[in-house]
């Protein structure tokens, strides 16, 4: 809520406008350069020092992720007896017992994921950036009022509406299945990704959409041809953070999900803990890091939209 | 030509001033008002209402007045759960953004490589939050886990961590302290945006570099110091997952890591005691609502705006 730069006809945001820097905090974490914006002429040693230290600590925040990594190719005995990350023999075996350890195969699980990753991403592309539009271009009676309450939902917990929305989705039997996930973020119930956008599409140039009025367009074309096109920065960083919550979203999962085929992966690698004994750490390390993987790959491709978005939004 | 594009121009802005873009926009808000009212207040108000009643989703809700709220206070298990909340936030998320801010100088002062340092330390902020993690903190911090692996290899004996009730919460502090990352991208920013010149008209005054941090950083990194904080505060006081897997949704042992919401979760869906569920939540939100107004309020004391 930091963003945007003070404008005078810009809707209020009451108390938010208050943290408020100079620059759009988006635009400066994307140019911190690689390179160093002024380099110290202090000693060699020093700067090296340093290094090794910040390399070191780094490697100490990791070790436990590369240790489950090599643990998940590990046999069981040796998980609670090495704690190096070299493993001693290769072994797939753990991936494979894994995989077939509960009710259904992984991929069952992995699939689900994926559904309800995939409608949540579409259901919030779509209404949070015709939201955003509205709050961005248009000119409509109230839009301060209905923009604070947008920011005031932001901060809302979702433990205060689960038990009627629990009461409502089950009264529609949407219980057990993806719709009360989905359902949500096609209704735009995620402001985080509004007030993204709306900070984005401010940012674009108003010549663009009275050109394009004075040549007779309509809103819904001038949301579709100019603005959609020249946000896809926006609607990236949307995408990837919408995948990694609804990926790693384990409450409202745990609720709506009862129904063993339909556990989405969070839910299954939990009912590890019950269904398998405590002693089979390798087959769930083993799934675990296939659980991550998704979330890695988007970290390492999307990195520069996720360091935007944090910066614009403060999310995670 | 130009007239013409003139007169359409002025037309065009006399009709927008007077009707507005009334009917577009509720086309583009359409979704979103539905989404309010279904998805958001209509639950909202429901549950404020449900929290004066007695309802366990087999017969119809019955009006008890604030029962549920006389019952929170004598329960002793919410009672627990409110305590092992606040030492939650209070002592994980100021050590959390310590780090952070720790971290973000250290990265700030020109250094080689600082995308590849941003990118490891941001990782687990992504990852934290998920299942997978909490799996593998209950297996770190277990009793022949991978903490008391290399303790031993000091030839120190170590403790179940996860299932000592001293210290089961401090493992989940541990965690949310791993995931510092996000602040800190967002210090990062914010200390990209102090002029050098400062730093260099104090060092020409000769003022030491811890006054530099004292005088010059921290005022003008505060307002980011204070939206982290709040940020934070309110994801901490909701934390869910981690208690819930390391405890194996009971919050054990012996209540040590009865998250707030966890103890909402078991009264609302484990008991089906809706109402009482209810009372939870509300109160929840007044506390976050609560703490938040604090926040704003003391921010005039300590937060430094520059214009």
């Amino acid at each position: 809520m930091t963003d945007t730069p003070v404008r005078p006809d810009a809707p209020t945001e009451s108390t938010m406008t208050r943290v408020r820097p100079q620059r759009p905090l988006s635009e400066v974490a994307a140019e911190i350069p690689d390179v160093p914006r002024k380099r110290k002429a202090g000693p060699h040693l020093k700067r090296l020092l340093k290094h090794v230290l910040l390399i070191a600590f780094g490697l100490v925040m990791l070790y436990p992720l590369l240790w489950m990594l090599s643990s998940s190719f590990k046999p069981n005995e040796l998980i609670f007896r090495e704690p190096g990350l070299i493993p001693t023999a290769l072994d797939f075996t753990n991936y494979t017992a894994g995989w077939n350890a509960l009710l259904h195969p992984f991929s069952h699980y992995l699939l689900n994921s994926a559904i309800v990753v995939l409608g949540c991403v579409v259901g919030n592309l779509v209404s949070c950036s015709m939201a955003a539009y509205a709050f961005a271009r248009l000119k409509f009676r109230g839009r301060p009022l209905w923009f604070a309450i947008m920011l005031m939902t932001i901060m809302l917990p979702i433990h205060v509406i689960i038990v009627p929305q629990y009461i409502l989705f089950s009264s529609l039997e949407w219980i057990n299945t993806f719709l009360p996930l989905i359902v949500p973020k096609l209704l735009a119930t995620d402001a985080f990704f509004i007030f993204l956008m709306v900070q984005f599409f401010r940012g674009l140039p108003k010549e663009l959409d009275e050109a394009a009025r004075l040549d007779g367009c309509g809103h819904g074309r001038i949301f579709l041809r100019i603005m959609l096109p020249l946000s896809l920065p926006a609607l990236a960083t949307t995408a990837i953070f919408t995948f990694i919550w609804t990926w790693n979203d384990f409450f409202s999962q745990l609720i709506f999900l009862t129904r063993p085929d339909m556990y989405t992966v969070p839910i299954a690698l939990r009912t590890f803990l019950d269904a398998t004994s405590n002693s089979s750490w390798g087959p769930l390390f083993a799934m675990s890091i296939i659980s991550l993987i998704p979330i890695f790959f988007v970290f390492l491709f999307g990195q520069k939209y996720l360091v935007k978005g944090i910066a614009t939004t403060g999310i995670k | 030509m130009a007239v013409i594009q003139e007169v359409a121009k002025t037309r065009g802005a006399s009709r927008e001033t007077r009707n507005g873009d009334g009917k577009a926009a509720a086309v583009f808000l359409a979704p979103w008002f539905i989404g309010l009212g279904l998805i958001t207040a209509f639950p909202l108000l429901a549950s404020l209402y449900l929290s004066f009643t007695d309802y366990s989703l087999l017969e119809a809700p019955s009006w008890i007045g604030i029962e549920n709220y006389q019952r929170m206070f004598e329960d002793a298990r919410w009672i627990k759960s409110l305590g092992v909340t606040f030492q939650y936030v209070f002592f994980s998320v100021p050590m959390q953004l310590a780090m952070a801010l720790l971290l973000a100088m250290a990265l700030d002062k020109g250094l080689r490589g600082l995308a590849f340092y941003r990118s490891i330390y941001y990782l687990p902020s992504l990852l934290g939050g998920s299942v997978a993690i909490a799996l593998l903190w209950r297996q770190v911090f277990g009793a022949d886990g991978l903490v008391n692996q290399v303790l031993a290899y000091f030839g120190i004996q170590g403790y179940g961590w996860v299932s000592h009730p001293d210290y089961a919460l401090g493992t989940l502090m541990v965690l949310n302290v791993w995931t510092f990352g996000a602040p800190m991208v967002i210090f990062l920013a914010g200390l990209r945006q102090i002029p050098t010149m400062y730093y260099e008209a104090a060092s020409i005054d000769g003022a030491s570099k811890l006054r530099q941090f004292f005088n010059i950083t921290i005022p003008l990194l505060s307002p980011i110091i204070f939206f982290n904080l709040v940020l934070q505060l309110i994801g901490a006081f909701q934390a869910f997952t981690q208690a819930f897997v390391v405890s194996g949704g009971t919050g054990g042992p012996i209540d040590s890591t009865l998250f707030y919401t966890l103890y909402l979760y078991q009264r609302g869906f484990g008991s089906y005691d809706m109402g009482y569920a209810s009372a939870m939540a509300w109160f929840l939100l007044l506390i976050v609502a609560g703490l938040t107004a604090v926040n704003f309020f003391a921010s005039k004391y300590w937060v430094f705006y520059d214009d």
